[in-house]
């Protein structure tokens, strides 16, 4: 078998066996005992996550062999890497505070991670010469793990939430926790009918009729370009257009796929409301009465503690170092750049706010919510939509 | 200024919230760090007299407070970082292309959003003097909440007693009591302490074990960090310190390296632009899907010149060759204190460009004459012989249809179009050709002669920026002092537990700046096989 294939088993591999990890976690909840003390099921769950992680890892090193250079270098790469930092972070914390209930949320979230990288282009790509450096993994793996600490914070965070926010009544607080489901919903409905439609290879090409070029989309059209004319027939034509502000051949695609993720975030949703007839959250509340929330409060704290260090050596000094070599100037206000600085203000704004009384708790789980929104805004939206300089040659 | 002595003797300066020797609460001042109306004290700043509690009287004062405010510390900074949001909404001024007029690209591109956009100057937002005010606010606040808070804090660290008054006990967050305790426990319990290198202190049967103590001062050391390097961006623009600049090499071109006052040139014997190969089985895949060539490579094969001697005016300079090397992305070559880096290029610029001269209705196009334009030195006008002439009417480097008006887009020979005009011997007046790459433009055919292209040469141009950067030392000490300084306060924590003897038994409490499960377990283990109980943690969340 030749490295690619394997590299690819690996990571198949390592993503069906976190699941069974989630699976061990989930038993942890019927355990009586206190939650930080070790369980069975929860001893089972960590070995099996570990098993997972080093599967995880052969995926990383066969897959560095079969390309010859770190496996980090586009967005399905980069996002299967940021899931096993993830998984990582949620290893050496379990290690510190021995949380069962942080596999049962990380894991999920991590497994989806996994799910939404490998909706992208997943061929072995060249190098283009500015990102020929060694700075390459050294940057990126520790940016990656210092994001990944930091969602472990955003792991704890909603635990405590979904413990300690009164669900009896319907209020704001209430309205955003189910906000954060959907938002985790719509991720999965994404990976689901992307990979839906192209297992189908389902295409329906637009030529845009100023430019002449075309756009292939790979799920069915409801949001069409703006001044795009479909080339292919007998498929489902767009019900609308793009709007003209949307700038790029592509906006009307990536509008399409966001319809696409929202509305099956919102089937999902829906159908897991009807089915539990309560609020989500509401329905994993008494799953998680067992928690410490003064333990949640004081992981989602740690892992900011840990991983801001993390995060400011690899987004911000070795960034700039690389910055400093490939494109002359260590620091240029590229979006990614600033975004990468935004990261940092907030968590600096989220370490000074712990100095106050009455940050503590609920308000600080809030801006681990948040901290995260961010994050994954920086590694997605940054990426996709706003135009950075990530491609030297333009 | 008033002294408060307390009751253990020792005397604190005025705005002391908690005694330094022995903690006790100052009754008067217990409303400065919120703890009249808790249980529990606040030990931010070991209830320290901060600079900023005590004194308001004059401008300095209040300047003082405002910007020694934690809160105004965050809000400099939640106000930056939606600041630099806004500038990521739309492309900077320095992303968008050059060759347009920004308030037209911004309106044009962005519509009534891009036009406001650019009219609140969001489009030089990083630039703009309000976000260097805030940033600037930012050191300002970072320098003076440390000062303020740094100087009592080491002070009150340094006069603790390891006596405390029962008060500062009982309102710690761990904290518990044990009735009757025999001296053994006690004993046991301190050996175990240091097993877990916590410092024993003892004074009358008080005992304190403290330990990583250092790391209260990581966040001073951390803003230290931040302020170098917020200095160093603030030398940057004295060119003392930051030069940038640029120049543009064509292939067999020598020329002046900018902002070396003339003293070092540059050859460029060659520029290469590698492409993967799509027969490559490794990446074949993935080019085929992107549909385009992808670069491997941008190299520049330089030859770097230093002056030798006096340089008189009108003479070339005396060149000896100082140095060698290719100039690649990511390896910058570097001459003094100058870098070159690879940043542009421009393939096939043309050089030369032959013609000859035929007649129109020659089928074999045989020459009545040839010349060459050379587009580094353009001549006016060529003498083919035998009473032929071309007159360079007008040169187009870069040529295109303005409205039906041929016009160039640059000075850069990147399509060249000509208007000759042609004079023979047998001719009274000229004919004109109008010539570019590939097409001939005449107005009308019925031209005598024609003028033919027989060859072209061209070469490729390399862009390098030059450099001079006396700040990055600055920058990476800064970042290394901050990094230090994070780790120090963030992976080491500063524990502290008190064992208060109380008439026959013992009261046990314990604070830490941060990390209380792993001060909770230290409290476990060295307690653990004791009669002494573990204190309870007195503020749990509810």
């Amino acid at each position: 078998m030749d490295y690619v294939s394997l590299s690819s088993n690996f990571l198949f591999a390592s993503f069906i066996i976190y699941m069974v990890a989630i699976f061990f976690f989930a038993f942890t909840i019927r355990d009586k005992n206190k939650p930080h003390k070790t369980s069975k099921a929860g001893t089972i769950g960590i070995i099996i996550t570990i098993i997972g992680f080093l599967s995880q890892v052969g995926y990383f090193i066969t897959r560095w062999i079969a390309s010859q250079h770190a496996p980090v270098s586009n967005m399905f790469e980069y996002m299967t890497f940021f899931g096993m930092m993830l998984v990582f972070a949620f290893i050496i914390l379990y290690f510190i505070y021995k949380v069962n209930l942080l596999g049962l949320f990380i894991l999920p979230v991590a497994v989806v991670v996994i799910g939404y990288a490998s909706v992208f282009p997943q061929e072995i790509s060249p190098l283009v010469p500015s990102l020929k450096s060694h700075w390459l993994y050294i940057h990126v793996t520790t940016v990656s793990l210092g994001e990944g600490i930091l969602a472990v914070s955003f792991g704890a965070g909603l635990i405590y939430l979904i413990r300690q926010i009164d669900q009896t009544v319907k209020s704001k607080k209430t309205f955003w926790l189910e906000f954060i489901m959907y938002s985790i919903l719509s991720v999965i409905a994404f990976v689901v009918i992307s990979t839906t439609f192209s297992s189908m290879n389902y295409t329906v090409e637009f030529q845009h009729s100023e430019t002449e070029t075309t756009v292939e989309y790979h799920m069915p059209a409801i949001a069409g370009p703006n001044d795009g004319e479909m080339m292919t027939d007998d498929k489902m034509s767009a019900w609308f257009k793009a709007p003209g502000w949307m700038n790029g051949a592509e906006a009307g695609r990536k509008l399409n796929s966001l319809l696409w993720s929202l509305l099956g975030g919102l089937v999902l949703y829906g159908v897991i409301r009807l089915v539990l007839r309560k609020r989500i959250c509401a329905a994993i509340q008494p799953l998680v009465k067992n928690t410490n929330p003064d333990l949640l409060d004081e992981v989602a704290y740690r892992a900011v503690t840990i991983g801001f260090p993390v995060f400011t050596l690899g987004g911000l000094i070795f960034a700039s170092i690389w910055a400093q070599e490939a494109w002359d100037r260590f620091w240029g206000w590229d979006p990614k750049e600033v975004w990468a600085l935004i990261t940092w203000f907030f968590y600096a704004a989220f370490l000074h706010l712990r100095l106050s009384r009455g940050w503590h708790g609920e308000k600080s789980a809030w801006l681990t919510v948040i901290g995260f929104a961010i994050i994954m805004f920086n590694l997605v939206v940054v990426n996709l939509v706003i135009s950075g300089m990530h491609s030297y040659a333009s | 200024m008033e002294k408060i002595k307390c009751e253990c003797g020792h005397v604190n300066p005025e705005g002391t919230v908690l005694c330094e020797a022995c903690g006790k609460p100052i009754e008067r001042n217990q409303h400065i760090d919120g703890n009249e109306k808790n249980k529990l004290l606040n030990m931010r700043y070991e209830g320290s007299a901060r600079r900023s509690q005590t004194k308001n009287r004059n401008i300095v004062d209040k300047i003082w407070i405002f910007f020694s405010s934690v809160k105004v510390g965050v809000w400099l900074i939640v106000l930056t970082l939606i600041a630099s949001i806004i500038g990521t909404l739309l492309p900077q001024e320095m992303y968008i292309p050059q060759n347009v007029e920004p308030a037209q690209h911004y309106r044009d591109q962005y519509g009534l959003f891009g036009q406001i956009y650019y009219q609140m100057g969001f489009h030089n937002l990083y630039s703009s003097w309000w976000y260097i005010l805030l940033i600037a606010s930012i050191g300002v606040s970072l320098v003076i909440c440390s000062i303020d808070r740094f100087v009592p804090l080491y002070r009150a660290l340094k006069r603790q007693k390891p006596k405390r008054h029962s008060n500062f006990i009982r309102r710690q967050r761990l904290f518990g009591k044990t009735e009757a305790v025999k001296s053994e426990d006690i004993n046991k319990a301190v050996s175990r302490l240091k097993k877990k290198r916590y410092k024993i202190s003892e004074e009358n049967g008080h005992i304190l074990g403290e330990k990583g103590r250092f790391s209260r001062w990581g966040p001073y050391v951390n803003h230290i960090g931040l302020i170098i390097v917020l200095i160093a961006a603030l030398l940057r623009s004295m060119s003392t310190f930051y030069i940038e600049d640029y120049v543009w090499v064509r292939e067999g071109e020598t020329k002046v390296i900018p902002q070396t006052d003339g003293q070092y040139y540059i050859k460029n014997n060659d520029f290469l632009m590698d492409v993967y190969d799509e027969k490559d089985e490794r990446y074949a895949e993935a080019i085929e899907k992107t549909g385009e060539m992808i670069p491997s490579n941008y190299e520049t094969k330089a030859e770097i010149y230093e002056v030798k001697g006096e340089t008189i005016a009108g003479q070339d300079p005396e060149l000896t060759k100082i140095n060698e090397g290719e100039i690649r992305v990511n390896e910058p070559l570097k001459i003094d204190d100058i870098s070159l880096y690879q940043a542009s290029y421009q393939l096939n610029e043309f050089q030369k460009m032959s013609f000859k001269l035929h007649r129109s209705d020659d089928e074999d196009e045989t020459p009545l004459g040839e010349f060459t334009f050379d587009m580094s030195d353009p001549k006016k006008e060529y003498d083919l012989g035998n009473g032929y002439r071309v007159e360079v009417d007008e040169y187009y480097p870069e040529f295109f249809m303005d409205d039906g008006v041929p016009d160039t887009k640059s000075k850069y020979p990147k399509k060249p179009a000509f208007i000759f005009f042609v004079y023979g011997p047998d001719m009274e007046d000229y004919e004109v050709n109008f010539l570019t790459i590939g097409a001939n433009l005449n107005p009308h055919n019925n031209n005598q002669y024609k003028i033919s292209v027989t060859g072209v040469d061209m070469r490729d141009v390399t862009g390098l920026t030059v450099k001079r950067d006396h700040t990055i030392p600055l920058f990476i000490v800064g970042a290394i002092i901050f990094m230090l300084g994070v780790i120090q306060g963030m992976y080491w924590y500063h524990r502290r537990i008190w064992i208060h003897p109380k008439e026959e038994g013992v009261w046990i409490a314990a604070h830490t700046n941060k990390n209380w499960f792993g001060l909770k377990k230290d409290l476990e283990y060295s307690l653990e096989g004791t009669e002494i109980k573990i204190p309870d943690d007195q503020q749990e969340l509810k």
